[in-house]
């Protein structure tokens, strides 16, 4: 139970895009096509799962014995950044089909904010592993849905008439805005 | 006059958040009001500024392929700066920022400015260069949080002006989409 509530909250309720501003930069960037969206989500899930596990045993196997927690911040974006690189590789020699769909993306993923904020959310939430894990999937699922509605939306608003200066950025971060209201709808459901 | 440009391009013309549209996330949630976009602008334009200063300085003794992972650990070094002196100094913002104070680290702009400015060019223009684009990005996140706290909770820097309900919805999440995508369409507008 305690789970399922932790999934349905970082899923709907606070969704890491539209409510936490987590994440913007790849779901401005990608979410032209439904196709790249998809293998941007797999990717992204696959890393804030990994990260979630490794930043959490870090944090409370070496940094608190130590008694440097607040190298919290360094710590983290390094682990994220190498394992990212290991991810890449790793895939490209196991499975060069899979390497293929995600492989563009990888790179990317060192500067998506959200994989360095569920690290250190779980941290200040103070999950054990498997809520930490459980957190960053959900997390991971809910950046997924955001992208894929958003590309579904704007592969539409590519043929509509749209004024010239809100062409472009603009005109996504109203679309991303009404979604942001309906999102609002979740709130409630849960504490 | 090329140091006055480079001081002066961040804050118009090569505006971080209204023109290269980079660094989002604390623009959109550190904008509830007025003084919270003042703030994150101000801890990014030191992050920025130290971070420039001493990658400018450095840039030439890192070998080409570990350079990026290097400015990293540059940048969050001048983050955790900044965290542990807002934890101390100013606990109130600190608490309302939270987890965007060491997300700084990866703002684009910051690594966007090491990477495309201070690895090539000297320590005056890098240091001008931060400070320039620091501003600019204050400068927005400010206008940003004025705009949705005046429309939102009808105050601006919690001076309150207008009695009973404003527009609420300004200072929850959709507001900071639509404010955002308004201000850069006028600046559209405006460039031409």
């Amino acid at each position: 139970m305690e789970y399922l509530i932790i999934i349905i909250a970082a899923i709907f309720v606070n969704n890491v895009v539209l409510s936490q501003f987590l994440g913007i930069c790849p779901f401005l960037g990608v979410s032209n096509k439904i196709e790249t969206s998809l293998g941007m989500a797999g990717a992204v899930t696959f890393v804030i799962v990994l990260a979630t596990m490794v930043t959490f045993l870090i944090q409370y196997y070496v940094l608190n014995p130590l008694g440097v927690g607040f190298m919290q911040t360094i710590v983290f974006i390094l682990v994220i950044a190498a394992l990212v690189q290991m991810v890449e590789i790793i895939l490209k020699k196991l499975s060069p089909a899979l390497y293929q769909a995600l492989g563009i993306f990888l790179p990317l993923i060192t500067t998506n904010c959200s994989v360095l904020g569920v690290a250190i959310l779980v941290i200040k939430k103070n999950y054990n592993l498997l809520e930490g894990v459980v957190f960053g999937a959900a997390t991971a699922i809910g950046f997924g849905l955001a992208l894929v509605i958003m590309a579904g939306i704007r592969e539409q608003l590519e043929l509509a008439n749209i004024p010239k200066g809100m062409k472009g950025v603009p005109i996504a971060l109203l679309t991303a805005g009404i979604l942001a209201l309906a999102f609002m709808g979740f709130a409630g459901i849960v504490k | 006059m090329s140091k006055l440009y480079n001081l002066t391009k961040g804050i118009l013309k090569e505006n971080p958040i209204f023109v290269i549209v980079l660094g989002m996330c604390p623009t959109l949630a550190t904008t509830s009001s007025a003084m919270n976009g003042l703030g994150m602008g101000l801890a990014t334009t030191f992050v920025l500024f130290g971070s420039n200063t001493v990658i400018s300085l450095i840039a030439r003794y890192i070998p080409d392929k570990v350079r990026i992972p290097s400015y990293i650990v540059v940048i969050a070094t001048f983050v955790t700066i900044v965290d542990l002196v807002m934890q101390a100094y100013a606990q109130s913002l600190y608490e309302k920022l939270g987890i965007f104070i060491p997300l700084i680290v990866v703002n684009c702009i910051v690594l966007g400015r090491a990477e495309a400015f201070a690895n090539k060019n000297g320590v005056v223009d890098s240091m001008l260069d931060g400070i320039g684009m620091g501003l600019g990005f204050t400068f927005a996140l400010t206008l940003l949080g004025s705009v949705r706290e005046i429309l939102g909770a009808g105050s601006w820097f919690d001076h309150k002006f207008i009695q009973g309900d404003a527009i609420l919805v300004f200072i929850l999440s959709p507001g900071a989409f639509i404010a955002l995508a308004y201000l850069i369409a006028i600046f559209n507008r405006l460039k031409k």
